[in-house]
């Protein structure tokens, strides 16, 4: 219910401390159905046939070597189909002589080996380029907003003069008014204006900005001034814009591998060298037992023994990751923010604004002795009903549903709705009186105010309940309003700042995940605890200032733990640059988007949980698709190792367990699922494993069985079916 | 492949007590390593002492990994170019073998051994009987014995300093490692299982040679020597290097069936206690009790597959004869009768799942399927449980790779004990299965397709091919057993073999100690639900599944065309 | 350089000639002297004497060809067997054909002096040390009849004289029942006191 006095207050408020929470937890159960169903939107979106078509050119580009070089797994491949087609061009115009005996020299044999391994190459390249698809179609839009715009530039003499927005430097200043769009990332140090962030943010409603508000102050280049005018700093130069950045970002063009991708392809060039070994020395091996190997059948086995399942989709399984990321609206400066995300297992959370909604809401009216219930919620609507604060606007909300749960009749029944012409004068709220309300036709004055403040316009002796309770509420970190009609105290309104709901529920999944939440609040420790206690949180700092919070991540950090926190004003961001992952507003300032690794353009800081499930599920997918390749090798042995040693010892071919119908198609079946797997894998790498919140054991027992095991069946029944195909096709 | 009843027994009984015996050791072995006094200080402090004051060193100092890694490498040329020259010159030194002359030992022969001795590997292209002195058994090879043992066990140690530590630049001092694995560890051990062996009958003289007249007439020369004190380093240091040719079968090394199940268990002992030692140093017993876990398991399913294929008969033995013979008692050819088929199995996994290459009986002449398992056991680098040390930081290795393949599936950068496994590592790691890799595949195929390497073999078919491999395996993984039909004393295989051994040790050793350095540096990551658990069964499945997976899909090729073409030959009657 | 020197070359050279002296010489001395004291017999190779004349060792196998002794197991130690300077196996693989030859004509040597039951295996193939001194008792039983007619004993007068010098595994469970050939031969022979 709060939720929804919330969202209708969004549109007014429009300052970033407003979270959509509850949407945020839609939108994942929403990925969640989309990930287990399979054809949603979602997966229109990555397979969207017009992006299937536009990445048939750029994967064939990829397979230029020289770009290929960096993957050294497919380079060995593509090395190796041609390899064999040289080999299947000899033989075909017959240069070839005396290898007749060899395993496998047949034209027709040969040349069917050289097309799967052409396609395996291909498969590989295509899955990057479908990859990147999508970020360079998002690209696309967001350049053209980048295009030339006019900027009004303020001169030394004061004039101001039109230029170019590239023209535009550090420490420039220029005027935008209503309509016109701002030419460059800057901070607003004049005017009052209202901006539409639809570009970056894809939120229609328009942001208020004004100088001097740390958050509010800072505009981004290519969005729109809807309303007045503002006079503005710019901080950026010509191609380092956060608009730049995105495109730069989304686009992937300047990607660079991760930590642990770097990592992986070491243990995957490893591999790949390991066998390169065991399969050149079959050479000699097989002399030596009287079996000459033909080079197309020792490619054959290389190709299928070297991790191509894992070297062909890694970088795809990064890229899609980041785009992941992106399709949550929040920005990752680099894929190795993304992975350290995963590692996280604390996070800080600022209280206001993150936990609770940062508005202190209604939560209860309670009549004081000697007034009915309905006489007090009365007094609490009326003197409300006009106040448009949302401290108002939630009394109003809670007083009419607590009014609608007691049940009309009775008596002061019709005040229940009091309508405008009763009331004849609104007295608003000022410092000096503490206190508002209206006054009614009938001179009777109702208001609500600090407790003191009515108090002492009471015509008795407050009752000593009012004091109790307003002490009590006050202990718990809420806020007491106590109301009056005329010299008559009637109840004491509750207002607290609510925690958002759904949040217990996350923050419990969190701690499944083995990851610790830590609020941070300016509030004293025992309002802290109230929140903290009712929100779930692990732990909390109370009266934390700035510094405090990066003193926490350190020590957090030297206990071995990996710390995330957002933030969004200037004096968060030494913070954010110390934790190992910084997500900052969009909303925020300047400084603490530079210092951040991520930046939410929604400015939603719950969001900082799905980056890390996105983290996590990137790794995951990783090491899945990595066992998963591994293990596939078990079954290409049998395949492919009783059809080259026939000839030598055909006693071998009790290892043909699968009862591959003969050597040729017991090669090429291998080589076929080999590259197969690839393309039936693409989904997968794109979409991600399937992500439970669970401890790491259980998440490890689990995709061990799937990935490991399966992995390590799979290939048989795959091989086997080819193996049936090819020979029903008669391809060899 | 279930093996007889007693077979059973026996290998259940041999493991378990070795387990019982390493859980204290393992504790101590700790101790001793970081210094803390032990009740055997009070008699071996002072020569510790004294040790130091002849190296010149301060204790207290230790070293960073490089520095560490140029003290291992010096010290082990340092013992090479000692050993080979006190060969080489053994002929003018004291305590020759009297009544069996035996001269200076040649270049290539006196190298191979230098270098096999010194690299824990004791291959031996020698018969010990006729080719070494007295002097040269016990003040040359088996003081080798010792200290490349002690090696294994400080660079074992060193390795898991490194990853326990947190931000440290050092790893440990080599020279005061050496000295303490030594002296409180390999020594007093020994003085016990040497008497231990003495009481059955394993000998320990300095007499000569004695020469008797038969019950039949005829002339035998009984060679004997200081062999106890020998056999038990042997044993326990997993070295392998036989005083006689025939190394553990010879009734003087290995006279009675309980010798024989001692002497495994000195095998065990050490491998087994330092995975006590890693958990108590990690700060978590579960941690060594699943690396043990893991062995103890491959270690039983060679066992049962090696005794069982021996308990076997020979399917080549024509139906003919078959049908003469008694061939209950399995595979005899090779064994001794007081260790039978299931001993001789049980000995030959053991003595390769360990890095000691000691043999009770000819793997030679193994069938085929029981002589894949020692050949298997040493193609997955000797980890189950490996060498005195070197099993430690071979399986370490494992699980680093492990960790990193499937670590990931948990959402987070692998990590191991809290350290983070990032490129350097990787890099380090891969190169360690490189080289044994390269190693092993390479000089075979040189060998395959070489004169002077295919001279090598006695038996013809896959089972010549199983030799040669066997051969590089072995050196490789300084191991030391052998298909011993090999010729083995010849320039090529003396040469190819020494390189082999050399790569087996120090290219595993080197990068070894740079992941020591390099983790000792890291912060060590708190642990949580959502870390990667290095304990428990899905952990000891997962690690072993990686350690067969991928010393199968390196070696299984080669493999193919050996033991698997020999049994499969062998199944259908084939002769070469 | 120095700085090498004095912490890696001096202690790597020092180091090892401090172990040469304490594994290498006071090890093995002090062995051998609690050794020699303790186990005198097993020290010295457990050598049988006869007589004031050492015969062979309990633990060193011997050949055997005349019919009235029980034969040890083929060796290749040496080209004539049991030569202790040459201790090994025959490293014949399971698939040689070699192999299988000796094993054939083994067993027909075998039949021809002991009848047609079947040979126990170990009759026919090399041990692997050449010095086998044991026969498994299935072995021994094999060639009673033989040896109790070349002697002109009865069967059971020489199965008594097998079960004196055979030996149970260690706790029924270590090592395989053997039969001590050499021992056997000389109780037989009547030397043994």
């Amino acid at each position: 219910m709060a939720f929804e006095v919330a969202a209708g207050f969004r549109r007014r408020l429009l300052s970033s401390s407003v979270i959509d929470t509850a949407r945020g937890t839609r939108r994942l159960a929403r990925e969640d159905r989309q990930a287990q169903a399979g054809g949603s939107p979602r997966n229109r979106g990555i397979f969207d046939p017009k992006m299937l078509r536009g990445a048939l050119g750029p994967a064939a580009r990829k397979m230029n070597p020289r770009a290929l070089a960096k993957n050294p797994v497919m380079f060995v491949v593509e090395v190796t189909a041609a390899l064999v087609t040289l080999v299947f061009i000899s033989d075909f115009v017959g240069l070839s002589h005396g290898a007749a005996q060899e395993v496998g020299r047949a034209p027709s044999f040969e040349f069917q080996i050289a097309i799967w391994l052409w396609f395996t190459v291909y498969f590989a390249t295509y899955a990057e380029a479908l990859a990147e698809a999508r970020g360079k179609a998002q690209a696309a839009t967001l350049r053209k907003t980048r295009s030339e715009t006019p900027a009004h530039r303020r001169c030394d003499d004061g004039t101001f003069e039109d230029v170019g927005s590239s023209a535009l430097r550090c420490g420039d200043v220029v005027v935008v008014r209503e309509g016109e769009t701002i030419p460059g990332d800057g901070d607003v140090i004049e005017g009052v204006a209202y901006v539409n962030e639809a570009v970056i943010t894809g939120e229609s409603a328009p942001v208020l900005k004004e100088p001097g508000t740390d958050i509010r102050s800072s505009v981004t280049g290519g969005t729109t001034v809807t309303s007045d005018t503002l006079t503005i700093s710019i901080t950026a130069n010509p191609g380092e814009t956060f608009l730049d950045r995105m495109i730069a970002l989304v686009e992937g063009a300047k990607r660079q591998r991760t930590p642990n991708e770097i990592a992986l392809s070491i243990l995957l060039s490893g591999l790949t060298i390991v066998f390169l070994l065991a399969t050149a020395t079959l050479r000699p091996f097989g002399l030596y037992a009287g079996a000459p190997l033909g080079i197309v059948v020792l490619v054959a086995l290389l190709v299928c023994l070297i991790p191509t399942t894992i070297g062909g989709l890694l970088s795809a399984i990064g890229i899609a990751g980041m785009d992941r990321v992106a399709r949550f609206n929040v920005l990752a400066m680099s894929g190795r923010a993304v992975e350290a995300a995963g590692d996280v297992d604390v996070i800080l959370l600022d209280k206001t604004g993150t936990i609770t909604f940062g508005n202190r809401l209604a939560s209860r009216i309670v009549a004081l002795p000697g007034a009915t219930e309905r006489e007090a919620l009365e007094a609490a609507l009326l003197t409300s009903v006009e106040d448009e604060t949302p401290e108002g606007r939630s009394v109003v909300e809670l007083a009419r549903r607590r009014l609608a749960e007691i049940g009309s009749g009775g008596p002061g029944a019709n005040a229940a709705a009091p309508s405008p012409e009763e009331i004849t004068t609104v007295v608003p709220f000022s410092a000096e009186s503490r206190t508002s309300g209206v006054i009614l036709t009938d001179g009777t004055v109702v208001l609500k105010g600090a407790v003191d403040a009515i108090v002492a316009a009471l015509d008795e002796e407050a009752p000593p309940e009012l004091k109790t309770l307003a002490d009590e509420i006050s202990s718990l970190g809420a806020t007491p309003l106590a109301i009056r009609r005329d010299g008559r105290p009637l109840g004491v309104i509750e207002l607290k700042d609510t925690v958002k709901p759904g949040l217990k529920e996350r923050f419990d999944e969190l701690r499944r995940m083995g990851i610790r939440t830590v609020m941070v609040t300016g509030d004293n420790p025992l309002t802290a605890k109230t929140i903290a206690a009712e929100a779930g949180v692990d732990d909390f700092m109370a009266q934390a200032k700035p510094e405090d919070k990066i003193a926490r991540i350190r020590a957090e950090q030297a206990d071995g733990h990996l710390v995330a926190m957002t933030g969004d004003g200037t004096n968060d961001a030494p913070a954010v640059a110390q934790a190992d992952v910084g997500l900052a507003m969009n909303s925020g300032t300047s400084a603490c988007k530079e210092a951040a690794n991520m930046v939410d353009l929604d400015s939603d800081p719950t969001k900082l949980i799905e980056v890390i499930a996105i983290g996590k599920q990137l790794l995951i997918t990783r090491g899945a698709i990595t066992t998963f390749s591994i293990a596939n090798d078990v079954a290409k042995y049998f395949a492919i190792l009783p059809a080259m040693f026939v000839v030598a010892y055909p006693e071998l071919n009790q290892l043909n367990i699968m009862g591959l119908s003969n050597p040729q198609s017991a090669i090429l079946s291998a080589v076929i699922f080999n590259a197969l797997i690839i393309v039936a894998l693409v989904p997968l790498s794109l979409r991600g494993v399937a992500y439970r919140a669970a401890p790491a054991a259980d998440l490890l027992r689990r995709n061990l069985l799937i990935y490991g095991v399966g992995g390590i069946f799979a290939p048989f029944l795959g091989i086997k079916a080819i193996d049936l195909l090819v020979t029903a096709l008669h391809l060899a | 492949m279930i093996p007889s009843l007693p077979g059973l027994l026996q290998a259940m009984s041999l493991f378990a007590v070795a387990i019982l015996i390493a859980r204290p050791l393992g504790g101590y072995i700790r101790k001793v390593m970081e210094g803390e006094r032990v009740f055997l200080s009070p008699v071996i402090r002072p020569v510790e002492r004294g040790v130091y004051k002849v190296m010149r060193i301060d204790e207290t100092v230790e070293q960073r990994w490089t520095s560490y890694a140029v003290s291992v490498i010096l010290f082990s040329f340092v013992c090479i170019l000692a050993l080979y020259l006190q060969q080489r010159f053994q002929a003018s030194l004291p305590l020759d073998q009297g009544g069996v002359p035996v001269g200076p030992v040649a270049p290539d022969l006196a190298y191979n051994t230098a270098v096999s001795f010194d690299t824990n590997t004791n291959w031996q292209n020698y018969a010990g009987e006729t080719t070494m002195t007295y002097l040269t058994q016990m003040a040359g090879l088996a003081v080798r014995n010792f200290v490349s043992a002690a090696t294994g066990i400080a660079v074992a140690l060193a390795l898991t300093r490194g990853l326990v530590r947190k931000m440290s630049p050092t790893i440990g001092n080599f020279w005061v490692d050496l000295t303490r694995s030594t002296l409180y560890i390999l020594l007093p051990i020994s003085i016990v299982a040497a008497l231990v062996l003495v009481s059955q009958g394993v000998i320990q003289t300095f007499a000569s040679s004695i020469t008797v007249h038969t019950l039949q007439g005829a002339v035998q020369t009984i060679p004997l020597g200081p062999v106890a004190s020998q056999e038990a380093i042997k044993e326990l240091g997993t070295n392998g290097g036989g005083f006689f040719n025939a190394n553990s079968a010879h009734p003087f090394e290995n006279p009675t069936g309980l010798s024989d199940w001692f002497e495994m268990l000195l095998i065990l002992i050490i491998p087994f206690g330092l995975t006590f030692t890693f958990g108590r140093m990690a700060g978590n017993a579960r941690q060594g009790w699943a690396l043990l876990a893991v062995m103890v398991i491959v270690l039983s399913a060679g066992s049962l597959v090696a005794m069982a294929s021996e308990e076997r008969s020979n399917p080549s033995i024509p139906a003919a004869v078959a049908g003469e013979v008694n061939q209950s008692a399995g595979n005899m050819e090779g064994k001794e009768t007081r260790f039978g088929a299931d001993s001789s199995g049980l000995f030959a996994t053991v003595t390769t799942g360990t890095s000691t290459g000691a043999v009770n009986s000819m793997h030679d002449s193994f069938l085929p399927a029981g002589g894949l398992v020692p050949l298997f056991n040493i193609e997955l680098g000797e980890i189950t449980p490996g060498g005195v040390g070197a099993g430690l930081y071979g399986i370490l290795v494992f699980a680093i790779i492990g960790v990193f393949i499937a670590g990931l599936m948990v959402g987070r950068t692998p990590e191991f004990l809290g350290k983070k496994i990032e490129a350097y590592e990787m890099k380090m790691a891969m190169l360690v299965v490189l080289f044994l890799a390269f190693s092993i595949l390479f000089f075979t195929a040189v060998a395959t397709a070489t004169a002077a390497g295919k001279a090598g073999p006695l038996n013809g078919g896959p089972h010549g091919f199983s030799e040669i491999l066997y051969a590089f395996s072995s050196q490789t993984g300084n191991n030391g057993s052998a298909f011993a039909g090999l010729s083995g004393n010849t320039l090529f295989y003396n040469v190819t073999g020494a390189f082999a051994m050399m790569l087996g040790r120090y290219a595993m050793i080197v990068p070894i100690l740079a992941i020591a350095g390099s983790m000792a540096a890291k912060r060590r990551v708190a642990p949580s639900l959502g870390t990667f658990p290095t304990t428990g069964p899905i952990w000891v499945g997962l690690l072993i599944g990686v350690i067969v997976i991928v010393g199968a899909l390196t070696f299984f090729p080669a493999l193919a065309l050996g033991p698997i073409a020999d049994q499969l030959l062998n199944n259908a009657g084939r002769l070469f | 350089m120095r700085s090498f020197i004095r912490t890696q070359l001096w202690p790597a050279v020092s180091i090892l000639l401090a172990f040469t002296v304490i594994t290498g010489l006071v090890y093995p001395a002090v062995v051998t002297v609690i050794a020699q004291v303790v186990f005198p017999s097993q020290a010295n190779g457990s050598m049988i004497v006869v007589d004031g004349n050492t015969v062979g060792s309990s633990l060193i196998g011997q050949a055997f060809d005349a019919p009235q002794y029980f034969w040890g197991r083929p060796s290749a130690a040496g080209a004539n067997g049991y030569d202790p300077t040459l201790s090994g196996g025959s490293n014949l693989s399971s698939t040689s054909q070699t192999l299988i030859t000796d094993i054939t004509q083994r067993v027909d040597a075998e039949r021809a002096a002991n009848g047609d039951a079947p040979v126990p295996i170990e009759l026919v193939t090399a041990s692997a040390s050449g010095l086998d001194p044991d026969i498994s008792p299935a072995a021994a039983e094999y060639q009673v009849a033989r040896v109790a007619k070349a002697r002109g004993m009865t069967e059971d007068a020489v199965r008594a004289v097998v079960a004196r010098h055979t030996t149970q595994p260690f706790l029924w469970l270590i090592g395989e029942p053997t039969v001590h050939v050499l021992e056997l031969n000389l109780d037989l022979d009547g030397l043994l006191k």
